[in-house]
């Protein structure tokens, strides 16, 4: 379809490959953590610190997102005794996990701190929920909110489902072909033994759950979590003397596709999203395409946002991300594996930062699976990845992060290996 | 579910007012002359914040929809399934671009405003032509909502998801 010809191309490529990814960390993904996102966070970011081999002096940078949900950066660092030079919390959605990549190297290069550490903490199934469920279902209803949440559009699976819609009525996708994004997930999460949904279901279950929302099955939709996560990122000049191989970012990207920030209904071809636009950015600044990537990380609020953002990044041609999804290209062992921590549909819904945190492990060749453990302490994988197995990517050089926080906005980073 | 205009809210509370009169107005742009739906602050095609509001005919077809099986909200629990839909306006459609148009949300109701039972949910899918009705939900205040046009030349068969 045809597309705005505004697209600006021009955004510096000088810092690809100066920053790294040093460290990550999370807490267990549970339904009841039973402890405040304040406590979860700082659990998190020692994790995150512990990792790269840092200690509290040497964060000097901590950057947030939430949706007024979650603690707050200052408590953090002081929890943990660090001394910022900078910090920001922003409201933000799923993409910001990529976006505030971008910041942290931003912050660093403009000589305010040396190294950042951005944490996202929620108790995203015990406390407030992602959906509008609970109380939050029966408050008022004003203004803006006149024009969705009074005629029952409220939640995301609600609000994105026009996309999908559209998107199987122009390019003829199935339900089923969308539906093996869940079953390929739940594969790779049978072989993550922190993943909450660790068994392996099937197309036919998916499309046997319940209706949500058409074109939503149960299945279709992410699992709601309590945790928090956290990443590291620093020069990659210093990050040569840390402990890990180095995840260095090639591009970071951030765009509104439109020229409105709404919900994207209102303008243009509604089943194209914001990765058609942040890839015109994304590949140039990267210097690689997306036949380069070993990896993806597909945001996976649900199966179709998956598909849809695999499509517009480039990864199939456009209407074919049906046919791309459950051909076994995005499947362990395939030709390009996708969320193969079993993502939000299976790991825990961390609003996008597990499926960094995942990509990072996978860098340096070093997921956290079944395999047995050598005298050296690192996994001898097996890259069998039948249930219960292995689920390293054998020669992973190259990931592509891809987060959705709406179909009208998305941000990316891709990342290589040392 | 409680429903309110914010009295500073001033876009929104010209919009609704009009509603209230069971009549439909956008904002047209003072300087490109587009008009524009939901209620902004200024011109998403040219930043200008010079706007009036003009009648705008309440006749389109469905873009897209959603069937809500599981509500959230309370009030819409007795209704499930029940439809929102994404309405193309015959008016400004494929303007300022060949795949724009001016694209209104509602839900699929009796032609008295109730919402439609399920029967004739699953009568409606994309390419379905819709008229405005308004639903008086509390004083002063209606919501514009869609119902099926009965005068106009309907699709064979529209578009729906394949599954039930
Ligand atoms: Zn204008």
């Amino acid at each position: 379809m045809p597309l705005p010809t505004d697209t600006d191309v021009s955004t510096p490529k000088h810092l690809r490959d100066k920053y790294a990814i040093v460290g990550v960390g999370e807490t267990p993904y549970t339904r009841g953590s039973g402890m405040t996102t304040r406590a979860l966070g700082t659990w998190a970011v020692r994790n995150a610190v512990l990792d790269a081999g840092l200690t509290a002096a040497d964060v000097d940078g901590m950057l947030s997102y939430q949706s007024g949900d979650s603690t707050f950066a200052p408590f953090i660092a002081g929890d943990l005794g660090m001394r910022l030079n900078f910090y920001m919390d922003v409201f933000g959605g799923g993409s910001s996990t990529e976006a505030l990549m971008g910041m942290a190297m931003g912050v660093i290069e403009a000589g305010l701190c040396r190294t950042v550490v951005i944490f996202r903490a929620m108790n995203g199934y015990s406390q407030v929920r992602i959906g509008g469920t609970g109380a939050r279902s029966a408050a008022p209803v004003s203004g803006d909110t006149l024009h969705s949440r009074a005629y029952g559009w409220q939640s995301a699976g609600q609000m994105f489902s026009f996309t999908f819609m559209r998107h199987m009525y122009d390019y003829g996708t199935t339900p089923a072909q969308v539906a093996a994004v869940r079953a390929t997930h739940s594969a790779h999460a049978s072989n993550n033994p922190k993943a909450y949904y660790k068994q392996r279901v099937t197309v036919e279950d998916v499309l046997a759950s319940r209706i949500i929302c058409k074109p939503l099955h149960l299945l279709d939709c992410c699992v709601e979590t309590d945790n928090a996560t956290a990443i590291i990122v620093t020069s990659a000049e210093r990050a040569k003397d840390l402990r890990h191989p180095r995840a260095l970012i090639r591009a970071v990207a951030g765009r509104v596709c439109k020229p409105r920030a709404d919900m994207h209904y209102q303008a243009g071809p509604i089943s194209t999203v914001a990765g058609r636009y942040a890839r015109e950015i994304l590949w140039p600044n990267a210097g690689v395409g997306p036949q380069d990537v070993d990896v993806t990380g597909s945001y996976d609020a649900f199966t179709f946002t998956t598909m849809l953002q695999l499509e517009d990044y480039g990864f199939c041609k456009k209407g074919e991300g049906g046919g791309y999804v459950s051909d076994g290209t995005i499947r362990l062992g395939g030709r390009r594996p996708n969320n193969t921590s079993g993502g939000h549909l299976c790991e825990g819904y961390t609003h996008g930062m597990n499926m960094v945190i995942e990509n990072v492990r996978q860098l340096r060749h070093d997921v956290d699976d079944s395999c047995p453990v050598g005298p050296d302490g690192r996994r001898r994988h097996t890259y069998d990845y039948s249930e219960g197995g292995c689920r390293q990517v054998k020669s992973c050089e190259v990931t592509a992060n891809l987060g959705w926080a709406n179909p009208g906005t998305g941000s990316a980073m891709v990342m290589r290996r040392d | 579910m409680s429903l309110r205009v914010d009295d500073l809210d001033n876009e929104n509370v010209a919009y609704f007012k009009h509603c209230a009169e069971h009549s439909f107005h956008l904002q047209q742009c003072g300087d490109c002359k587009l008009r524009r739906y939901p209620p902004t602050t200024a011109c998403p095609w040219c930043m200008s914040r010079e706007a009036g509001w003009v009648p705008v005919e309440g006749k389109g077809a469905v873009h897209s929809y959603t069937e809500v099986h599981h509500a959230i909200q309370p009030a819409f629990r007795e209704y499930t399934p029940y439809l929102i839909l994404l309405v193309d306006l015959d008016t400004q459609k494929g303007e300022p671009t060949a795949d724009e148009a001016l694209r209104v949300v509602g839900n699929l109701v009796t032609p008295d405003g109730k919402l439609a039972p399920p029967e004739l949910v699953r009568t409606v899918g994309i390419g379905t032509r819709v008229r405005m009705v308004f639903s008086d939900v509390s004083p002063g205040l209606s919501l514009p909502q869609w119902t099926i046009d009965e005068s106009a030349a309907q699709p064979d068969k529209p578009w729906r998801y394949p599954q039930e």
